[in-house]
């Protein structure tokens, strides 16, 4: 099982991010850190036969957290999980929140991967972001990283920026390639709801979809020359690209994201982490009072009714009638029985991003049918259209199937 | 018990929309009782959600009301709702039939409409004594003087005396009863004759079967009497009769001559019921029918298809169920390529098309596809034969016509001064022939222009509406066939004609019109994979282009764990969007897209 720790706090929210984050004062990172502490036990002693391969420390700004907070949560997590010893354990820092000493602590904690957000080599389009930092701060940060002996580290890149060029968005890269990391993050700017930029620029992003003249914003066919240019210079670089938007030195892919997208089990803890676990998917609240109190709540009860088996919980029905039991106390907003069908959706949709695919053989074991009794006609077609491969016994997208993720998917929705 | 028949009214009331019909309606209703206020939701008889929502009646409403008048009697009055809109002119001709008499309101601020006075001519048609009615005296701008002169003048009915009422506040409704005893006259009819009845309406009830609505001329009909229809020859035994309370069916005896009530005859075929037929008894029937059936003909025609083509003997089925009370609805069976199997239907006019597609929509729970709808053309082709085309596919080949006829109709549009300008302007622009100009008072005048019929048939009312401010009101009427420059526009999409998008258009707007529809086309349909032509031609010439783009690039950036429960929803809900494609050759083309020819001149 893999293990998803939220950290939802901000010195500043940037102006693309839609992720549940934001400033909190000291007080609430106290009490945010003892309630993840006390979730952290519950699960952990429900969980206790379950190993924990990777964790991964998001958010928000992880590495905003005094480093105290930090020993103390990554300390309730040996206490109450039994975590592997080669175990990838990453954080996502910020240039601008890092100190020697929390590079220390994070060393000593078991930390061995750091996850940086740079975005761009530009400080005009940091600016134009929202980001609290400059490239030269971001400079000091890798080297600090690298002087304490991190020595797997990914560095997060922005593509398709206002007024970004492929050659722009390229200059960014070339600078960062010198840096010689091993695992680059290259995304394309979404317009999300609900977020500064998504004022600016919604009709620009309607515009972009649908592949007419843009204002601001790269055009779709900027973006795909973006893509490509990408893709082809971090290939002679020596990165292998394996996921949708992820590159990495060979035996450097991130272990943890990987597990999402071939459904591994995972528990996410804090402020609204999702989890994966036997097929049920849950949502913890997203509502940073609510979670404070249940998690208060939560630690009392287990302590008075320790959950055995079968014998405290409340039943959640599923779209197709089963109903499963979940805790009778929990956090979870929302649990949601995945249906065979949803799963199978789910293992095409994830399985597909990686630039490997998955093996036959994977889908037969896991739903004991073999893929071309449940998706023979897409595969068949989607071979034709040349947008998908089947070679020794590996399924998976050509380049173009790639460019096009979204549409092949969508052809193994049930 | 035997009811006596002088004590019997049966009436209607008319007006021309937003007269205030339906609020009287509601308040004779309820000032005699027949409701509690409690159960009084506004305008009962119009009982359709669609009807209450766009606030006009389309289906007629009868109902039962016990009167207790100042001579002491207690008198049954049946009254019939008609609807208002100039496309239901059958229905309301249909309910009037069934009627002694009628209530003719007019709104105390408008005057007499185009429709107030086409509706009295129908009334007057059918023998009924107008008994007129002065609405909306509450308002400010309210003149019921000048509208008594203008009813006893531009009418030529006698209206000193009419009520002067506020159907909203209820203001003098007590004088309106007392002069429906007065003024309708009471039906006649021997009782002890042969059964002859109008059907004047009828429904389908999934546990009553067909509903036959019915005023009953000569004769007595009772349950278990054998009964005949005697335009489709059909023949029941009665199960059971009854007349109307408001919005529920109250079972009696019997129905005799004079009385207005409903039979049904576990009549399953829905075909056998026609509104307008006669009952009578099948062992003793009446010498010769009531003249009340009258066959309309369709004016606008276009495609229905089911969304989903394994709906199609659920379409046909609620066609056939609306079509017993709807008799001028009209359909057959076709096919498209693009579309598959549906029906060409036949309708009164737009809104009467719209109605009808709601309906269906709503009550049958049915999702449609509609094609752009049009008129009949005739089609004089050189051999002589004269073709009456309903569907533009069906276009012969050019080099067989000889020449095309539009219909024409005389409309005839009643607007203040202000707005005299702007609406000649629009019926130049729908080419429109000036007949003529008068002023009715200083400030109204009555504009007559011939239009063709497929001008108006797309948004005339709205393009009035607005370009009037609301102040036009608009009526129009068959003149005939005129000789037009017409040509089919044909749409391709990839290279590939698709049937349901072509129309037959005039042929000087034939540039304008593709070009708009290749312009709505090109935003309606998704990028695919490849380069998709839209073209819009003209016997083979293309005359407009436009290009949906392939795509690119179509990827989610990041998908973690917080993000896979998001994805799937997208996912799904894509899905759904598929489901509603069309293919044609390959390329999908939403639905949405048919009917964008609808919305070309909202533009």
């Amino acid at each position: 099982m893999e293990l998803y720790i939220h950290i939802p706090f901000c010195v500043k929210k940037c102006d693309y991010c839609d992720f549940l984050s934001f400033a909190a004062d000291e007080q609430t990172q106290k009490s945010y850190v003892a309630a993840l502490q006390k979730e952290l036990a519950f699960y952990g002693a429900k969980y206790k036969d379950r190993r924990i391969t990777t964790i991964f420390i998001g958010g928000g700004t992880p590495s905003w957290l005094k480093e105290d907070y930090m020993q103390a949560i990554m300390e309730t997590v040996y206490h109450y999980f039994s975590v592997e010893q080669d175990a990838e354990i990453t954080i996502e820092c910020n240039p601008g929140t890092i100190t020697e000493h929390k590079f220390e602590v994070y060393r000593r904690i078991g930390i061995n991967r750091l996850s940086i957000g740079l975005q761009s080599v530009h400080n005009e389009e940091l600016k134009i972001l929202g980001r609290i930092h400059t490239f030269e701060q971001f400079l000091k940060t890798y080297d600090m990283a690298r002087k304490h002996g991190f020595s797997n580290i990914n560095i997060d890149l922005m593509s398709s920026l206002p007024g970004q060029t492929p050659e722009i968005f390229c200059d960014s890269l070339y600078q960062v390639l010198k840096l010689k990391p091993e695992h680059i993050s290259a995304y394309s700017l979404i317009i999300e709801k609900g977020t500064p930029f998504y004022e600016l620029y919604r009709f620009d992003a309607v515009r972009q979809e649908a592949g007419m003249q843009t204002e601001s914003l790269p055009t779709e066919e900027e973006e795909y020359q973006t893509t490509k240019m990408i893709q082809h210079i971090l290939k002679e670089a020596g990165y292998h690209w394996y996921e949708v938007s992820n590159f990495a030195k060979p035996g450097y892919e991130c272990r943890h994201n990987i597990g999402y997208w071939k459904r591994v089990d995972y528990l996410g803890v804090g402020l609204g982490a999702s989890s994966l676990i036997d097929n049920v998917r849950y949502s913890n609240t997203r509502d940073l009072y609510t979670y404070l109190s249940e998690c208060e709540n939560i630690h009392d009860c287990y302590m008075q009714y320790p959950l055995t088996e079968g014998v405290t919980g409340s039943a959640v029905y599923s779209a197709d009638g089963t109903h499963i039991l979940v805790p009778a106390v929990n956090l979870h907003a929302a649990a949601e029985q995945t249906t065979r069908n949803e799963q199978m959706e789910e293992f095409m949709f994830l399985g597909l991003r990686m630039r490997d695919g998955f093996y036959r053989e994977e889908f037969t074991q896991a739903f004991g049918i073999p893929i071309e009794a449940v998706y023979g006609d897409a595969l068949n077609h989607l071979q034709q259209e040349e947008l998908l491969l089947k070679r020794e016994g590996r399924i998976y997208l050509t380049d173009k199937g790639m460019d096009l993720n979204n549409y092949v998917v969508a052809q193994f929705m049930l | 018990m035997a009811i006596d028949q002088s004590r019997i009214r049966n009436f209607c009331i008319i007006a021309h929309i937003d007269h205030g019909k339906s609020t009287l309606a509601d308040r004779i209703i309820e000032s005699t009782g027949t409701l509690t206020s409690r159960e009084m939701q506004a305008q009962v008889l119009d009982n359709m959600d669609l009807e209450r929502e766009r606030g006009i009646t389309i289906k007629s409403q009868a109902v039962r009301i016990i009167y207790k008048a100042k001579d002491g009697e207690e008198y049954i009055f049946n009254l019939i709702d008609t609807p208002g809109h100039v496309d239901f002119n059958y229905e309301v001709s249909r309910s009037l039939a069934a009627c002694d008499g009628a209530i003719l309101v007019v709104d105390a601020a408008q005057g007499v409409e185009a429709q107030t006075l086409a509706n009295v001519y129908l009334a007057l048609d059918h023998d009924l004594d107008v008994m007129p009615v002065i609405n909306k005296i509450d308002l400010p701008s309210a003149q019921p003087d000048e509208v008594i002169q203008e009813i006893e003048d531009v009418i030529g009915i006698e209206a000193h005396d009419a009520p002067r009422i506020s159907a909203k506040t209820g203001l003098n409704i007590d004088q309106v009863l007392e002069q429906i005893v007065e003024k309708i006259p009471a039906p006649t009819g021997d009782p002890d004759a042969p059964l002859k009845a109008l059907i004047f309406d009828a429904l389908y009830d999934s546990y009553k079967g067909v509903i036959v609505f019915c005023r009953v001329k000569e004769g007595t009909v009772k349950v278990g009497d054998k009964i005949k229809m005697m335009a489709t020859g059909a023949m029941d035994e009665v199960t059971e009769v009854g007349y109307f309370g408001a919005g529920q069916f109250i079972p009696c005896d019997e129905l005799s001559a004079g009385m207005v009530g409903y039979i049904c005859a576990s009549i399953k075929n829905v075909r056998d019921t026609r509104v307008g037929d006669t009952v009578t008894n099948a062992d003793r029937p009446c010498a010769e029918a009531l003249p009340g059936y009258k066959k309309v003909n369709p004016m606008v025609y276009c495609g229905l298809y089911p969304a989903d083509s394994a709906k199609y003997p659920d379409l046909r089925d609620a066609l056939e169920k609306l079509q017993i009370n709807d008799a001028s609805l009209y359909f057959e069976p076709e096919t498209s390529l693009a579309l598959g199997f549906g029906f060409r239907c036949g309708f009164l006019g737009l809104l009467h098309l719209e109605i009808i597609q709601e309906r269906l929509e709503r009550e049958f729970n049915l999702d449609l596809v509609t094609t752009a709808p049009g008129v009949v053309y005739k089609v004089h082709k050189t051999n002589g034969e004269v073709i009456d085309l309903t569907n533009p596919s069906n276009l012969p080949d050019p080099s067989e016509i000889d020449y095309m006829e539009e219909p024409i109709v005389s409309a005839e549009i009643m607007v203040t001064k202000d707005y005299v300008g702007a609406i000649m302007t629009l019926c130049q622009e729908r080419r429109g022939v000036y007949i003529s100009m008068e002023y009715l008072e200083e400030t109204r005048a009555l504009i007559k222009y011939d239009l063709p019929l497929n001008e108006i048939i797309y948004d005339f009312f709205d393009a009035l509406k607005s370009r009037s401010r609301g102040y036009a009101s608009f009526d129009y009427e068959m003149k005939g066939y005129e000789p037009s420059e017409l040509v089919k526009l044909d749409i391709l999409i990839n290279k590939e004609q698709v049937d349901a998008l072509s129309f037959i258009v005039f042929k000087d707007s034939a540039y304008d019109r593709g070009r708009r529809m290749c312009e709505r086309l090109k935003e309606e349909i998704p990028r695919h994979l490849f380069e998709i032509p839209i073209q819009a031609a003209v016997g083979g010439k293309v005359i407009a282009r436009e290009t949906v783009k392939a795509m690119r690039k179509d990827v989610l950036a990041k998908c973690y764990g917080g993000d896979i429960s998001r994805k799937k929803k997208l996912l799904e809900k894509q899905k759904e969007g598929k489901k509603r494609m069309r293919q044609v050759g390959n390329v999908e083309i939403p639905q949405e897209a048919f009917m964008s020819v609808l919305k070309l001149d909202e533009d």
